[in-house]
């Protein structure tokens, strides 16, 4: 047999239904879910891969890292309230954070597009060095590739982390218990709608501002007052709705989540309303949702709170028993529904 | 958020929902035209704080559900040419045609492009003047005065290079032919707050009082519709048949005038294929005679031709209220937003999705 049908034979995506691959399968909704589940982790698969979290913990030497890896191709490169090099440094902390892990280390590695003025690059090269001080992490190695003019988007770039994890809770999904209290770090989807409002040309009394930051500090903060962590899930691509449905699936449990008791800011609120997006669907760079046990939430809302990146920080569900898995949110007349994750994609190319 | 927020009062809408059970002594069915209302009565729930004695029938108010799989098809042939740019709403991007979606076109290197107004696609067309760009029309009277605008200043600035696939759709014909069926059960409408915006509601009076039923023009947030659905059923209760105005925040009876002119300048009426419904009289727009330069479907030579729908797939019965979603075999196991059989389950408006997002279980 010849390879090519080997593969076409074995190809665990059905072709018939995508020969190609969309946007849609980056978007951080089902379809991208799929993909991750049915190509690469079938072809990959292992038990540190199946935790499936934002950044794996793997044994060394009697000790425990935390090890990840993202990459970064937001359109534009600058926007209000930060830029591809902040992000990429933001993004791949707060992966690591998600484990309760210390960030310690990070690699930075530029697809460059022929023609990105030289100025830009220093721009960013300098944004991310300040973003690594501020995170306490060191770059410690990276590689530079430049392609032809028209093949890139001026510059993508990758970062990968390792921390040291100093607990001895388990933080993942899988761990997630009934009667858990949810709790976010602050108002949702203002990176989300921070780009489109630059990328649509919507003009509001006041620039959105991307929520880009890290929380790892929060993160630490939390584990030093002794808080029972289940599990902890940074809000990027697909919102807190993709979280929570990844978590309930994990988990095998139902999320009740109240409309009412989730922080959107107004004018995110309202450029939602514009474009017909739900806030829950939106992306985040700098919030997280936590699973912490019932008798642990005021303590832990309130550390949340004590910290500037977190003042927001509400309390917004509890995890309940359930033969399936299941998110449900209460609307605000009261009623009751699914809370289901984005099918496709919410925004192109947003992180 | 001011002026949404006031709607979403759960106190009010818990008031206004014990108004509608005591003013309910028995059982009505009642249509929501527009698939933006499904979608905000399944959203939040508010059929469940109604008597279970009030059916709400989701109506054929979705553009992109009843756009006929011909002109999908039309779409996606031109969209796939080099030297095209292929532009629409974002909604139309992920309809299934016969065999394929401008999504799949997209990836396979077709260059399409989602707009927030026609207008773009007309601003595109002057940075673009060795390109040809397309703008895939679709909607109610509600999106037909931009549609018109757009084809107005194309001509003004004497463009070559842009063209319009057009299926805007009318409403009250469709209203007209959903009565006039001998399987009707509708007894009153919420008839469509935003087309009235634009149309006013005039044209609903000959409506009401030919076939008996109230019609009352109604928003999208919850305390409208459950307003909407109160004024209803106080006219059925007591017999009255009229057309009254819920939404006079927004709409004036005689509409927008000055949008209405546009339309007529630009379009004028025709029959049109309802995908899932079928053709109906006096129901569409085309473009004008004088406008006739602007025609995708003629620049571009595509023929509509006739294509069978998936035999599974009851779209149709749904668009027509007939049917819930959920009734349909496929329903969230074949047919899911991510492959789905037919164009009510791929619009945020369609009635399929709406139940699939938010009432799966």
């Amino acid at each position: 047999m010849e390879p090519n049908d080997q593969f076409a034979l074995s190809c665990p995506i059905p072709i018939a239904q995508y020969p190609h691959v969309l946007l849609a399968h980056g978007g951080g909704g089902r379809l991208m879910h799929q993909l991750i589940g049915k190509m690469f982790l079938a072809v990959f698969r292992n038990p540190l891969l199946e935790t499936q979290h934002d950044s794996t913990v793997v044994p060394w030497t009697g000790r425990k890292l935390a090890f990840t890896t993202d990459s970064y191709v937001v359109r534009p490169l600058f926007f209000p309230g930060g830029d591809i090099g902040s992000m990429a440094v933001h993004g791949t902390v707060n992966d690591l954070a998600m484990s309760g892990a210390r960030p310690l280390y990070l690699s930075a590695a530029f697809i460059i597009e022929e023609g990105l003025p030289m100025e830009m690059l220093w721009k960013i090269a300098c944004s991310m060095q300040q973003a690594a001080e501020r995170c306490g992490v060191q770059i410690i190695t990276g590689d530079t590739k430049v392609v032809d003019k028209g093949k890139g988007d001026g510059v993508f770039v990758n970062t990968a982390g390792i921390g040291i994890v100093e607990h001895d809770l388990q933080i993942t999904p899988q761990n997630v218990q009934p009667g858990d209290a949810v709790l976010v770090s602050g108002d949702l989807g203002r990176h989300g709608m921070a780009i489109m409002a630059v990328r649509e040309g919507l003009q509001f009394e006041s620039a959105i501002e991307s929520d880009s930051a890290p929380v790892h500090e929060i993160v630490r903060e939390l584990l030093k007052a002794g808080i029972e962590i289940h599990c902890l899930r940074d809000l990027t691509r697909g919102g807190l709705a993709s979280a929570l449905n990844e978590i309930a699936e994990a988990a095998r449990v139902r999320i009740e989540i109240v409309e009412k008791s989730v922080p959107v800011r107004e004018d995110v609120h309202a450029a939602c309303e514009m474009l017909g997006l739900d806030p829950l669907h939106v992306a985040c760079e700098g919030r997280f949702v936590a699973f912490v046990a019932a008798a642990d939430a005021d303590r832990a809302l309130s550390i949340m709170r004590g910290h500037a990146l977190g003042a927001e920080s509400a309390a917004i569900g509890r995890v309940a028993e359930s033969s399936a898995p299941l998110v449900t949110l209460k609307s605000a007349i009261g009623a009751s529904r699914i809370l289901d994750m984005p099918s496709g994609e919410q925004l192109p190319r947003i992180c | 958020m001011k002026y949404l927020d006031e709607y979403r009062d759960g106190e009010l809408a818990q008031k206004i929902a014990r108004e509608v059970h005591r003013a309910t002594t028995r059982p009505w069915n009642i249509m929501e035209v527009c698939g933006g209302q499904t979608h905000a009565i399944v959203k939040f729930g508010i059929d469940e704080l109604l008597p279970k004695t009030i059916t709400l029938i989701h109506g054929p108010g979705c553009p992109v559900c009843v756009t006929p799989l011909e002109i999908i098809d039309q779409a996606l042939d031109i969209a796939a040419r080099p030297g095209v740019i292929f532009t629409s709403f974002g909604d139309m991007l992920r309809v299934p045609g016969s065999a394929t979606d401008l999504l799949s076109v997209k990836a396979q290197g077709g260059d399409v492009r989602i707009v927030y107004s026609p207008l773009d696609a007309v601003k595109l067309a002057e940075q673009n003047p060795a390109r040809e760009v397309v703008f895939f029309g679709v909607g109610f009277e509600t999106t037909a005065p931009a549609t018109a605008m757009a084809v107005y200043q194309a001509a003004h600035k004497q463009l070559k290079n842009f063209s319009l696939l057009v299926s805007h759709v009318l409403v009250p014909p469709a209203m007209e032919a959903l009565l006039s069926s001998p399987n009707c059960r509708i007894q009153g409408f919420l008839a469509a707050g935003h087309v009235c915006t634009v149309m006013g509601f005039e044209e609903y009076f000959p409506v009401a009082a030919k076939y008996r039923v109230p019609i009352v023009v109604t928003g999208f947030e919850p305390l409208d519709i459950l307003q909407g659905v109160l004024m209803v059923v106080q006219q059925l209760e007591s017999g009255r048949a009229g057309v009254e105005n819920q939404y006079a925040r927004a709409v004036r009876r005689e509409g927008n005038q000055p949008a209405q002119k546009l339309i007529r300048e630009v379009f004028r009426v025709i029959p049109r294929k309802w995908r899932g419904v079928g053709e109906i009289p006096q129901s569409g727009l085309g473009l004008s005679e004088a406008y006739t330069a602007f025609d995708a479907g003629k620049k571009f030579g595509v023929a509509e031709h006739h294509v069978e729908e998936p035999a599974e797939c009851i779209s149709g019965l749904v668009l027509q209220g007939l049917k819930k979603p959920h009734e349909c075999s496929a329903f969230g196991t074949k047919c899911t937003p991510e492959h789905p059989l037919g164009a009510t389950m791929v619009s945020s408006e369609g009635a399929c999705a709406a139940y699939y997002r938010y009432r799966r279980h």
